[in-house]
């Protein structure tokens, strides 16, 4: 019994359908050029105190990565709608490993869209030690954690039908309450807003690049709260779809 | 031989499968519909059982409950001695369900490769693809298959797991005639290795024909339970439909094998209780008889004549 076959071929799934791994990944890289190409020679963008080419590298790297997250929940979503997930019910696949499978893969398809927008970072301008690349990227893993959650959740709570919307809507307001596409001015109920929500706290994550503090306290005090509620709303939207009344 | 390396489960290895006092409620706008009413039933290892019976006869949930998909209201299910969940997660169990279809993106052998390695015993992804026949299109993408393809398919990835008990829900919807030749000589390959299988079914001749043993079940309740003939009997009356025109239905109907005759158009529709004798005395006496047709009377029909009207219950 295997499960990293298992996990391989939903990889394998996942890279192979290609109008949604050129959407996932290329649009944020489009996205990150036209924003950045003309402002690269920013270098305070909106009062963040970073460059532009750096700080919407992060941004873009944010929103790209939700969506690649949240995508697993299409994909439980698309799992749900041809009863697929009936069918691994009757298998020794346990539901733990099931997930393990689609948040691997949610991770997977996240590394590449980051490392994508790092090359296109670098073609910028962007540069910075190894060793604050490494740390970055892992905060920004770290900071995934609640949408793999909220991706679970979203795949047994809504209809394959409207996931699509769903997330995209979702990703877009989170994306630009949370300062993804430009800066939140920091005063004011936008930027109280902003930091309750783990979008912003996920594009804090550049300012790891200029040897800054990225998170503190209240970050991870949000970060922490929201992976609590979405895990708890994700097993709980999980139990009431396989329980059959 | 491919199913002579089979190695059975470390769990008790005589028990059987239980059905007791099962029953099962469903909600609907007119008010609960009871699926399911107080069925028991009990297969001995190495049994082929088709759960015969028309659409709403309750075989569907009675599987569901059996491979514990759904909890049932009242009884219990036991099988090899185990809870239905225990069993499935010991490998014990293969199915394949009678909706659903198969997640996209791999080819059908991809998809035999990753569920055999889910399960702890499972036969070789080559053989299975041989056994069942889907070696011309083993390297197609699942979204590419037809409709009779995928069902192909899918009981690729039930037989893959060498499973003690295999369950078919209505696993022939779809086929044609050649992909139901195969599947069924797999299954029977299958069943020969000693193998217990559970199969639903509305279609008499596939009972009949691949079934030990024969559970009919009509408005949720088990109306009859024995060897295929026994079944065949009772539910398999046929009729004969020829062109006749001007028929003496009088002398038609007193036929050997006829028990009535009735005139439509320039046809006559004749219910038999031996269609056999009724056919070499319908050309003796009528040679001008054509476009003989001899059919199965439905199953509803037949069903409807063993329960009465009881569904009114």
């Amino acid at each position: 019994m295997s499960v990293a076959t298992y996990t391989r071929y939903e990889l394998l799934r996942t890279f192979r359908n290609r109008r949604f791994m050129t959407f996932s990944l290329g649009f944020p890289l489009v996205i990150y050029y036209l924003i950045a190409a003309p402002n690269r020679n920013v270098s305070d963008l909106g009062g963040s105190g970073l460059s532009a080419p750096l700080y919407l590298m992060v941004g873009l790297a944010a929103f790209g990565t939700m969506n690649a997250m949240l995508s697993s929940g299409a994909r439980i979503a698309a799992e749900r709608a041809v009863g697929w997930n009936r069918q691994l019910r009757i298998t020794p696949l346990t539901t733990r490993n099931y997930f393990r499978a689609k948040v691997l893969t949610g991770y997977a398809l996240a590394l590449v869209g980051l490392l994508l927008l790092y090359v296109a970072g670098a073609t910028l301008g962007v540069s910075m030690s190894a060793n604050l690349w490494v740390k970055m990227t892992l905060l920004i893993l770290v900071g995934l954690i609640p949408f793999a959650a909220l991706g679970i959740f979203l795949g047994h709570q809504v209809s394959v039908d409207s996931i699509g919307p769903v997330m995209g809507g979702l990703t877009a307001l989170l994306s630009i309450l949370g300062g993804a596409w430009f800066p939140i001015s920091t005063s004011g109920a936008l930027y109280d807003i902003a930091q309750l929500l783990p979008s912003y706290w996920l594009v804090q994550a550049s300012h790891i690049a200029v040897g800054g503090q990225a998170w503190g306290a209240k970050g991870w005090i949000v970060m922490g709260a929201w992976t609590a509620v979405l895990t708890v709303l994700a097993g709980r939207a999980y139990r009431r779809d396989t329980a059959r009344a | 031989m491919p199913w002579g390396t089979v190695v059975h489960v470390d769990e008790p290895r005589d028990g059987r499968i239980e059905l007791r006092g099962l029953s099962k409620s469903f909600r609907s706008p007119q008010g609960p519909v009871r699926a399911v009413r107080e069925i028991d039933v009990s297969i001995g290892r190495g049994e082929t059982v088709a759960l015969l019976g028309p659409n709403g006869a309750g075989k569907s949930t009675t599987i569901d409950m059996l491979l514990g998909l759904t909890a049932p209201d009242d009884g219990t299910v036991s099988l090899f001695g185990m809870q239905p969940t225990a069993a499935v997660d010991s490998g014990a169990i293969g199915a394949m369900l009678q909706t659903g279809s198969l997640i996209r993106d791999l080819s059908v052998r991809e998809l035999v490769t990753v569920m055999a390695s889910l399960y702890p015993r499972p036969l070789g992804v080559d053989e299975v693809i041989d056994l069942t026949g889907i070696g011309e299109f083993a390297g197609r993408r699942t979204q590419k298959l037809s409709g009779g393809e995928t069902q192909r398919a899918r009981f690729a990835i039930a037989l893959v797991s060498n499973p003690e008990l295999l369950v078919l829900d209505e696993p022939t919807v779809a086929m044609d005639v050649e992909g139901r030749h195969a599947f069924w000589s797999a299954m029977r390959e299958f069943a020969a290795g000693g193998k217990t299988v559970v199969f639903a079914t509305h279609y008499l001749e596939e009972a009949d024909s691949y079934a030990d043993r024969v559970v009919l079940m009509a408005h949720g309740r088990i109306v009859a339970d024995g060897p295929p003939t026994e079944i065949k009997a009772m539910v398999g009356s046929r009729t004969i439909r020829a062109t006749l025109p001007g028929a003496d239905l009088d002398a038609l109907a007193k036929l050997p094998g006829v028990t009535a005759a009735e005139a439509r158009g320039e046809s006559v529709v004749l219910a038999c209780s031996d269609s056999d004798a009724a056919i070499r005395a319908l050309l003796a006496r009528f040679p001008e008889a054509r476009d003989i047709e001899v059919s199965g009377a439905g199953l509803e029909e037949a069903f409807l004549r063993l329960t009465g009207d009881e569904e009114a219950a």
